[in-house]
């Protein structure tokens, strides 16, 4: 047999077919859930290995953000190849809620979180918490010099000093709050003086490595950054400290991580066997062990003794269902922050 | 090397129609990314279309975007062609190994690139580190084609200069440059193209283009009105620079009269400047090699064995293989027809279908992955994020690549052996096969693996497209670089090296082999 241009393309094509085939079983795989996900990668890693160590079910992760995945279900509708949808932060259930896109949190589950850590309708449950901190350079800021408020950071003597990460749920997340506490003109004139005054970063880590490195004074993210990086090597994190801003202020919010069953899903019982074991003790525990740095949520569950303790935060009251992302990301664009 | 024209006969016609269909059917798959952009602006109405488009928002964008390139392609063009001088055309010492190395950054991702540079200096950011780090990254885009050119130059041309009284400097202002301006608008528009698309480089050292942008507004609204418009003025960017690179090129032509070939030119001897003339060569190869190696090497060190995971690292590696490959085959079938036409039937229709071939292929991929997501969570969702959206992706944007491979060979497999063997009673269709596309399949390896190095260090249409628990060597370490894990990303990092240092490789040699030695 000679050797023919056509011999060479099948049998590149079969050697294809056969390295993509297993693969494409593996990610359709009938038996186990599927979860969007945008909570930290290593966190959902570690519940998704320890639930199935448990139960025997596969958990297939996709990577992504809070809005961008409430919005894609939105639009994936009753065709959302999604089971659970786990987030970092709260607008996105909201979001996802309205839409009536979420099965009802099934009763045990639910009763292993306080009322404040859940949705007042049911539809989805808190997994975790984090809270708002000015994390801000030592080696320059008195604690005099810090901001009282969130609000000042408006002020013209704060300009070309603090920094965030706006294309990030987190922070859009922390936006939604005020908005709720202040109002849409409070908001929309604080993100314009923000967009004056504020260097801007891809992810609260990039944002804590700026304030580490002298770039700017101070930045607002969430308080776990900081812990983390303590805990591994302090690289990025050695000059910053962190002011938690109390007082009710919208800069002491504290956002709620949120899981929720998507009615559409094929796999009812396993996704929310799947809620079910990260709310409760085994879910939580990773949590208080492990390396995130987020605060547990179950009723009695202990966060990371490290922590300054929830109960100090004193976060200003605010129903996480109420708040909207789609006004939020609207008043940021309109902004040109994003 | 170039083949007369084949006048189709009346036999052949029959057999150019279908390929024209085939042909055909691909332009009009690569209209879709485009068709979709006016369908979203329609849709969204002109009011909110100017509202989205006419903001201060993309009036920085835009500023940025259009520093970055006036910045970068001159110093691109200034190095590449000093590089390709001092290695062509001089008796700079070491001119081979110089010439490698000029070549090889194209083996490290250009995302890559700014990793190495930010863990070494974590202050990078804005217009400068930008333009540094893409210089260094993209100007083996300009390097290659230039020196190609450099070494095909008839250098009876310069003698004639010389003899006519220009000295050494005019000699290559007035003779030498004007010949090299093909391959240096070439090379770039290449650059140009890749700058408007690339998202990780800039993302790291933080500075804002309209793919960052893009991403953003993706991660905070999905595929938002606000998406789809910035993603229309970038695609009006890139038709920008394409038209601009049609008027810089212009139709002159070059020519030379009588037969033989041309004799090699000589080498220039420094003299006492071969002292300052290594320096370019070595300075250029610790920025752009040096840099990322030192960089990945230190971040494996400290990892040690514990990054090496075998069952994340493996499983990544081999789903970048697999999607590599299958979308190397794909795009380079795609291609056939069209490369096919272009080389034996060439005309006003070839043209029109092969601009469209090109076009997509100057989108940035998060445009065409935005259109891809959009139309099919709303009009085709049985494709919805499955492994075909994704390599038709691949397809759409890497199609010209293929193209270019397939062209120069099936342009050397010469027509008169394809008729002896249909006077020898074969079929036209068994006379191409057996004939032409055997002649070609060396030209069809080389697209394939043109493609497939395109597709391992592709990210962005990865990251939006891939099916659930697809994890790709990019799309891992980005992940990883995005929490700041730099020492657990190394490993994914050096992977995407070593799959693309054989892939440069052939680069390397094929711009050698089309300069004729």
């Amino acid at each position: 047999m000679t050797f023919s241009f056509s011999h060479l393309t099948s049998a590149l094509a079969l050697a294809a077919g056969l390295a993509v085939a297993p693969m494409m079983a593996n990610a359709a795989d009938a038996e186990g859930i599927v979860v969007y996900n945008a909570q930290h990668e290593a966190l959902t890693r570690a519940w998704a290995d320890g639930f199935t160590k448990e139960t025997g079910i596969n958990v297939t992760i996709r990577n992504g953000s809070d809005m961008q995945f409430a919005n894609q279900i939105v639009q994936e509708g009753a065709a959302s190849p999604a089971d659970v949808y786990l987030t970092e932060n709260s607008p996105g259930m909201a979001l996802v809620g309205a839409n009536k896109l979420f099965a009802p949190v099934d009763a045990a589950t639910l009763a292993q979180v306080p009322e404040t850590f859940k949705a007042a309708d049911g539809n989805w449950v808190g997994v975790a918490a984090r809270s708002t901190v000015f994390a801000y350079d030592k080696t320059k800021l008195k604690e005099a010099d810090l901001p009282k408020s969130m609000l000042d950071l408006a002020d013209a003597k704060w300009k070309g000093r603090w920094g965030a990460s706006p294309a990030g749920a987190d922070f859009q997340a922390i936006v939604s709050a005020l908005l709720e506490l202040k109002g849409e003109d409070a908001t929309r004139a604080w993100l314009k003086a923000m967009k004056e005054n504020a260097s801007f970063y891809k992810g609260n880590s990039v944002a804590m490595k700026a304030v580490n490195a002298g770039e700017v004074e101070g930045a607002v993210i969430y308080h776990y950054y900081w812990f983390g990086d303590q805990a591994k090597t302090g690289e990025n994190s050695k000059n910053v400290g962190l002011h938690y801003f109390k007082n009710q202020d919208p800069g002491a919010f504290v956002s709620i991580s949120g899981g929720g069953v998507l009615a559409s899903s094929q796999h009812q019982k396993e996704a929310q066997a799947f809620l079910k074991w990260i709310t409760g003790k085994g879910g939580q525990a990773v949590l208080r062990d492990g390396d995130s740095y987020e605060y547990a949520v179950g009723n009695g569950a202990a966060s990371n003794p490290k922590l300054v303790p929830l109960s100090d935060l004193q976060a200003p009251k605010v129903e996480p269902s109420k708040l909207n992302s789609k006004k939020v990301t609207d008043l940021m664009t309109e902004a040109g922050l994003i | 090397m170039r083949m007369p024209q084949l006048t189709a006969a009346p036999r052949g016609r029959v057999r150019h129609a279908s390929v024209v269909a085939l042909a055909s059917i691909v332009a009009l798959l690569s209209l879709v990314p485009l068709g979709f952009i006016v369908w979203i602006t329609i849709d969204t109405g002109w009011a909110e279309v100017i509202a989205l488009i006419f903001r201060n928002r993309v009036g920085e964008l835009l500023v940025n975007t259009v520093l970055l390139e006036i910045c970068t392609i001159p110093l691109c063009i200034l190095l590449a062609v000093s590089l390709a001088w001092l290695t062509e055309r001089t008796n700079i010492p070491g001119a081979r190994l110089w010439s490698w190395l000029a070549a090889a950054p194209l083996a490290v991702p250009a995302f890559v690139h700014s990793y190495a540079w930010v863990s070494l200096v974590p202050g990078m950011r804005g217009l400068w580190s930008g333009v540094l780090v893409s210089v260094l990254a993209y100007y083996p885009f300009l390097y290659l084609p230039v020196a190609a050119a450099l070494r095909r130059l008839d250098p009876a041309i310069e003698d004639a200069a010389a003899s006519l009284g220009l000295g050494p400097w005019r000699v290559f202002f007035r003779a030498i440059l004007p010949q090299l301006r093909l391959a240096i608008c070439g090379g770039s528009l290449l650059i140009g193209l890749h700058l408007l698309a690339e998202y990780g480089l800039y993302v790291m050292i933080r500075f804002d283009t309209f793919s960052t942008a893009i991403v953003d507004q993706f991660q905070s609204a999905y595929n938002s009105p606000a998406a789809n418009m910035l993603g229309g003025v970038l695609v009006f960017c890139c038709l920008l620079l394409l038209g601009i690179e049609v008027l810089v090129r212009g139709n002159e032509r070059y020519a030379r009269i009588g037969s033989g070939a041309a004799r090699p030119a000589d080498r220039r001897r420094l003299g006492w400047f071969v002292g300052p003339a290594v320096v370019l060569p070595v300075v250029t190869a610790v920025l752009a090699l040096g840099i990322p190696f030192v960089t990945l090497a230190r971040w494996l060190y400290l990892g040690g064995t514990d990054i090496w995971r075998i069952d994340t690292v493996g499983s990544a590696l081999l789903q970048t293989i697999a999607l590599a490959i299958a979308g190397g085959l794909l795009a380079t079938i795609a291609a056939t027809p069209m490369a096919w036409l272009s080389v034996r039937a060439p005309g006003r229709l070839q043209r029109v279908l092969e601009a469209c071939h090109y076009y997509v292929g100057s989108l940035p991929g998060v445009v065409v992955a935005l259109a891809l997501v959009s139309i099919t969570v709303r009009l085709i969702l049985p494709l919805y994020q499955t492994f075909a959206t994704l390599l038709l992706a691949y397809v759409l944007l890497f199609l010209p690549r293929a193209m270019v491979g397939l062209r120069a060979s099936i342009a050397q497999a010469p027509v008169e052996l394809e008729r002896a063997a249909m006077a020898l009673g074969r079929t036209p269709a068994q006379a191409v096969r057996q004939i032409t596309m055997r002649l070609a399949a060396p030209g069809f390896a080389a697209s394939v693996a043109l493609v497939a190095l395109g597709i391992t260090n592709e990210l962005t249409a990865t990251l939006m497209l891939s099916p659930n628990g697809t994890e790709t060597l990019a799309t891992k370490f980005w992940s990883l670089t995005s929490e700041i894990d730099y020492v657990s990303a190394a490993p994914y990092a050096f992977m995407m090296v070593v799959l693309s240092l054989p892939l440069t490789l052939l680069l390397y040699v094929q711009s050698k082999r089309t300069a004729g030695q």
